[in-house]
């Protein structure tokens, strides 16, 4: 020990100053982690003091405006869940089959449609909430005669429209980077091209398609904008798909701009922001486990 | 194997069938984006000319231009790169090239990585009460910046990171074998071979912070201001809000739909620009790329 001190070379003043530097930087943007935590947690804890957490939880009594208020959640929690659930029905086959026809089929074309693709990725979600508010929601009270259009089907097809193309480029990835050499042995088997893709490809990419696809669920999970504009937002449990539902998300979007700093209803709001926080951060586990998972394998 | 219960012709009926399948469901996702891409530019372009882009709006934002918003959104971009490339680069930097294995940089890691799984509506809420309520910044420019700052700051560090990743150790090694400690290394060496990479994170980083709305909804934006705003203390419109502003409330919708349009189409050309620039710069250095 005493040896390896006298052998490590003294360090110049620049030197020092520069690995202190970098070190709080990095120590700032791992205190962003923990402030929003701490800030979240402590504004949230004050609501319950006057609801309980089995309340919050389990009652779907959202009444934030009357006197007394109340704070029950289920419903806002449930109409996340459903609209994410139901947009993954779409983009988890729309994303991988997109995968597999960039990684697979698609030849030369590939350079050309994956950049397209991985653009339309970057389109702002208030951009694709308009368009589900001027020319989805329009279609679908004409064509289903429902009074508005709003509800959970139009935000589940509009966060799959989002979804789609971070599956796709994130799947696309997984499947390339199966060895060639697999592939190969398989058609020299006699394999077509797709029990090779069938057999070979999708099942030694499993572990980067499913994280594809549980990421591309979390981004619709913690989405904003589409579900506010489109999912009708009334704070009911939904019955069916042409119910209006308010997903976290969107309480939060609508109801923060008109909360005084400090009331109960401002409290309940940062407690579904620890929900919501909670449900992305196990979705992101998921992903991550799952990553881990196939790999082992 | 599983293969021999099919005939050779069954097995070219799924083969085909199945191909197929993926080549239509692929296709058809692509038309619907081109389809998208072409509707928003033909009903946008409609409503776009000079005095749209360059003038307040007027008469309840039935008339007049967007200039406020464009203007807010370019600071307010602009702003949360200020903050999030200096943080951004020098944890990646801290990550490649200081940190020794151990519980900080897994914690570090590990907070990083989960900052960029928040959902953006959630970096609103933490910039109302940090920046707007806690230091009293108010509901401002400042506030906004920050808190896209703190959004965005998980890509670009990821960006840095891998471009920093990407130098050869061989570099290092060299720098550091004729005698330069570890800062000249990093300097002289380094940087300058993964500056370019680095910045193109950063940019798309830049096209995520101006089309975000969630975040700033509370924290910066005003729905209307009649003068360009004076200082960093000072709210300001921007074209995420301002679409959804007009989409959503106000008493004429209908009237102000060509407006709509038209400020989606600006928001677009800005965002997938930005992402353009980025991902042809990154193609460009794969193929200069000497190493």
């Amino acid at each position: 020990m005493g040896q390896a001190l006298l052998l490590r070379p003294k360090l110049s003043p620049t030197e020092k100053g520069a690995r202190l530097f970098f070190l709080i930087c990095a120590l700032v943007a791992l205190g962003q982690m923990l402030l929003i935590m701490v800030f979240l947690l402590g504004e949230a804890a004050g609501l319950f003091k006057t609801t309980s957490l089995w309340d919050f939880l389990f009652s779907s009594q959202w009444y934030p405006t009357y006197d007394p208020p109340e704070f029950g959640a289920a419903a806002l929690i449930v109409g996340s869940l459903a609209v994410t659930f139901l947009s993954s029905l779409i983009a988890a086959p729309v994303g991988l089959c997109l995968a597999v026809f960039l990684a697979c089929l698609a030849g030369r074309w590939r350079e050309w449609i994956k950049p397209a693709v991985e653009l339309m990725a970057g389109i702002p979600s208030v951009v694709l909430g308009f368009l589900g508010l001027v020319v989805v929601a329009p279609f679908m009270r004409e064509v289903l005669d429902l009074p508005t259009g709003l509800n959970i089907l139009n935000a589940s097809v509009i966060l799959a429209l989002m979804a789609i193309p971070s599956i796709a480029s994130l799947g696309e990835d997984a499947l390339t980077a199966v060895p060639r050499e697999i592939q190969d042995a398989s058609y020299a088997l006699g394999a077509t091209r797709w029990e090779t893709i069938w057999r070979v490809t999708i099942p030694a990419a499993m572990s980067g398609l499913s994280t594809a696809v549980i990421l591309g669920l979390g981004r619709a999970l913690g989405e904003t904008l589409v579900v506010l504009m489109v999912a009708g937002g009334a704070a009911r449990i939904p019955g069916s798909l042409f119910d209006s539902a308010r997903p976290l998300t969107a309480t939060l979007a609508a109801e923060m701009g008109e909360t005084a700093i400090g009331s109960p209803h401002y409290h309940a709001l940062f407690a579904l922001g620890v929900v919501l926080f909670l449900l992305t951060l196990a979705f992101n586990l998921l992903a991550h486990w799952l990553g881990q998972k196939w790999r082992k394998r | 194997m599983i293969l021999t219960g099919f005939s050779q012709k069954d097995r070219k009926a799924r083969e085909t069938l199945a191909l197929s399948v993926i080549r239509l469901v692929a296709g058809g996702f692509l038309a619907i984006l081109a389809l998208i891409v072409g509707y928003l530019a033909w009903r946008g372009l409609g409503a776009i000319s000079w005095e749209f882009l360059s003038q307040f709006p007027r008469d309840s934002m039935t008339a007049g231009g967007i200039w406020p918003a464009i203007l807010g959104t370019f600071w307010l971009a602009v702003g949360a790169m200020l903050v999030a490339i200096p943080l951004g680069f020098g944890t990646a930097i801290y990550l490649s090239d200081y940190a020794r294995p151990g519980p900080l940089l897994t914690i570090i890691r590990l907070g990083v990585n989960n900052l960029a799984g928040v959902p953006s509506v959630v970096f609103g809420l933490y910039g109302l009460a940090v920046f707007v309520g806690f230091m009293g910044f108010g509901r401002s420019l400042l506030s906004g910046c920050l808190t896209l700052g703190a959004l965005t700051l998980p890509t670009v560090t990821a960006a840095a990171e891998e471009a920093l990743r990407q130098t050869p150790a061989s570099f290092r090694e060299a720098a550091l074998a004729l005698g330069a400690n570890r800062w000249q290394a990093i300097r002289q060496v380094i940087l300058p071979a993964a500056l370019p990479g680095m910045l193109t994170g950063a940019i798309l980083a830049l096209g995520r912070a101006a089309g975000e709305t969630a975040p700033i909804v509370f924290t910066a934006s005003a729905a209307l201001t009649l003068a360009p705003p004076e200082s960093m203390f000072s709210e300001s419109m921007a074209l995420p809000t301002h679409i959804f502003n007009l989409a959503t409330n106000g008493s004429h919708i209908a009237a102000t739909l060509p407006r709509q349009f038209g400020t989606c189409l600006t928001l677009i050309v800005l965002v997938l620009g930005l992402s353009l620039i980025a991902i042809i710069l990154r193609a460009r250095l794969r193929k200069g790329r000497k190493w």
